[in-house]
């Protein structure tokens, strides 16, 4: 009896191509080395302190009030973020005007500018006697040392996000669609509430998530302008900070688990947008 | 409407018109998102010129007359001439085996490859102090070997490793899943090693890619600051890299000299800005999708 070789089950599919078990090697190693052993050893940390543990330093009046103020300033903040960025996506995609590419690069700044030196700029900028903050100091108004300078830096970080999420499809909407509308007798603006806008909204939503989570995790453009008054305008990351340098591992754990806790959520519900939005419009 | 239907007007006008706002409406909007993004984003990047040459450059040359200055410039460019390296040797592997191979659970591991850029930079430092501080899981072992990770280079390394993780990965894997492995199998099924194919045909076709993945990788290592920030423990001279001494250096309310080292960063963020632009704007088709505009 002959037998018939049956074909191997293997991991990958396989392919003349080389190379694979060094190259999958190297990335699990560093992967697990780099990114997921310590993230594990804060997971470790977080739940030696247990739940309750958890619960009673969120529940710390000062921790409580710097988590409230990182997310609630963040949320204003990618709001405003998300409209100006849908505007400026808008205009930068859709007119032709002269400097145009010039303004394109300069929405990437915030990318590219280091935390801290956005940090000193803003507050300098904002600061009583600064060439922003002065006149609005005259209207009564201010900014560094409150929780509108944080929200001012929330703003600068975000922006960019906010902008290159909607970018690409605002420049991908068929203009047949939009002159189809308006031959059939539609003013502009209904053109652009029903026709346009509705498959841009999971974009916009993804910009103002993306948005939103990096303002609540951000540090360095934040603590120069913030003041860091506690229950004013301290923010979670540096109380983080501060625990960290009392040797308050535990403190410090329980509030980053807090807050990657309500990422992971931010993140979900990126995911969850954009599968609903594949299955009505057919693209994210 | 009617003169949409008449045979002498041009048909294509009206909807044309109607199918884009009127000049006073753009001149508005221009003028918004104009104003708007000169205020926010191109203000703070004049500011840091204009606070560092408002004692004039004298007392901008001073900042750099400091040793404490150059050690930190010279600790910045180690830790890049490290983690940069290190994250393209991972971003080339990384990518090689996702784009150029079928196998379960690759939504997964690009997933935990990009989670480093959903963490916060102060939790990024962080984690590494709870394995290597003298309270965290790893430190009596470390002390009682006399190994020092957390306020030196090692430690620093790590942080900028972390936060810089992702880059070059997440711009080779879509570049190389577009482009396929049709050349590669034909190099190879031609008689050429695994390693000459990699050379002679995959690296030129990611070059563009790989060195737009490089410029961004390099400016967020040199410019990284919270993550640093908690690992390196602020010593003068010793573990302050550029960001940590501009923020010693504007917290001892020595502006000028705060803003004049922070203008080095200030000019690596244009020079980024300008060839990632020169970048997108002649090698569009060999960079990531959805990166050209």
């Amino acid at each position: 009896m002959v037998e018939t070789p049956r074909p191997r089950r293997t991991f990958r599919r396989p392919s003349v191509i080389p190379g694979f078990g060094i190259s999958f090697g190297y990335t699990l190693t560093c992967l697990g080395l780099i990114v997921l052993l310590p993230l594990a050893g804060l997971v470790v940390k977080a739940s030696g302190l247990g739940l309750s543990g958890i619960w009673d330093v969120a529940t710390d009046p000062r921790v409580a009030s710097a988590l409230r103020i990182s997310f609630g300033v963040s949320a204003i903040a990618a709001l405003v973020a998300s409209t100006f960025g849908f505007l400026v996506a808008w205009v930068l995609t859709r007119y032709r005007f002269p400097g145009r590419k010039l303004v394109d690069a300069a929405v990437d700044l915030p990318f590219a500018l280091p935390t801290a030196v956005a940090g000193i700029a803003l507050a300098s900028l904002y600061a009583p006697d600064g060439l922003v903050g002065a006149p609005l100091a005259r209207l009564g108004i201010q900014v560094a040392y409150t929780p509108i300078g944080i929200f001012i830096a929330m703003v600068f970080i975000g922006l960019p996000f906010a902008v290159r999420t909607v970018q690409p499809l605002i420049a991908e909407i068929d203009k047949e669609i939009e002159e189809a509308s308006a031959t059939l007798g539609a003013t502009r603006i209904a053109t652009l509430t029903k026709v346009v806008l509705p498959p841009l909204i999971p974009a916009v939503l993804t910009g103002f998530a993306l948005a939103f989570a990096r303002g609540v995790g951000e540090y360095g453009s934040i603590i120069f302008i913030a003041g860091n008054l506690p229950y004013v305008s301290e923010i979670a990351p540096l109380l983080i900070v501060i625990k960290l340098s009392e040797f308050d591992y535990g403190g410090a754990a329980a509030i980053a688990t807090i807050m990657l806790g309500i990422s992971f959520l931010t993140l979900l519900a990126i995911n969850l947008i954009q599968a609903w939005s594949r299955r009505r419009f057919g693209y994210v | 409407m009617s003169e949409i239907f008449s045979p002498i007007s041009v048909p294509a006008a009206k909807p044309a018109q109607a199918a884009s706002e009127g000049a006073a409406t753009r001149g508005v909007l221009i003028g918004i998102s104009v104003t708007f993004l000169a205020l926010f984003l191109v203000l703070p990047l004049f500011a840091v010129f204009t606070q560092a040459f408002s004692k004039g450059i004298g007392a901008f040359l001073d900042a750099f007359r400091e040793p404490d200055a150059w050690s930190a410039i010279r600790l910045t460019l180690t830790v890049a001439v490290i983690a940069v390296p290190f994250n393209v040797v991972f971003g080339l592997a990384a990518s090689w085996a996702i784009a150029k191979f079928e196998f379960p659970g690759k939504a997964l591991l690009i997933t935990l490859i990009d989670l480093p850029f959903s963490v916060s930079p102060v939790v990024s430092g962080m984690i590494y102090v709870l394995l290597f501080g003298s309270q965290g899981l790893f430190g009596s072992w470390l002390i009682d070997h006399g190994i020092q990770i957390l306020f030196a280079l090692p430690g620093i390394v790590l942080a900028t490793v972390f936060v810089t993780f992702p880059f070059v990965a997440r711009e080779l894997i879509p570049l190389m899943q577009e482009q396929g492995t049709a050349e590669e199998e034909a190099a190879l099924t031609l008689g050429a090693s695994g390693l000459h194919v990699f050379r002679t045909v995959t690296l030129p076709n990611i070059r563009w890619g790989l060195l737009y993945s490089v410029l961004l990788c390099n400016a967020r290592a040199m410019g990284e600051f919270g993550a640093v920030s908690v690992v390196s423990g602020h010593i003068r001279g010793l573990t302050n890299t550029i960001p940590l001494h501009v923020e010693i250096l504007y917290n001892e309310y020595n502006f000028v000299a705060s803003f004049a080292v922070a203008s080095l960063l200030a000019v690596l963020a244009l020079i980024t800005l300008v060839l990632k632009s020169f970048l997108e704007w002649r090698f569009a088709g060999e960079l990531a999708h959805g990166r050209a505009h």
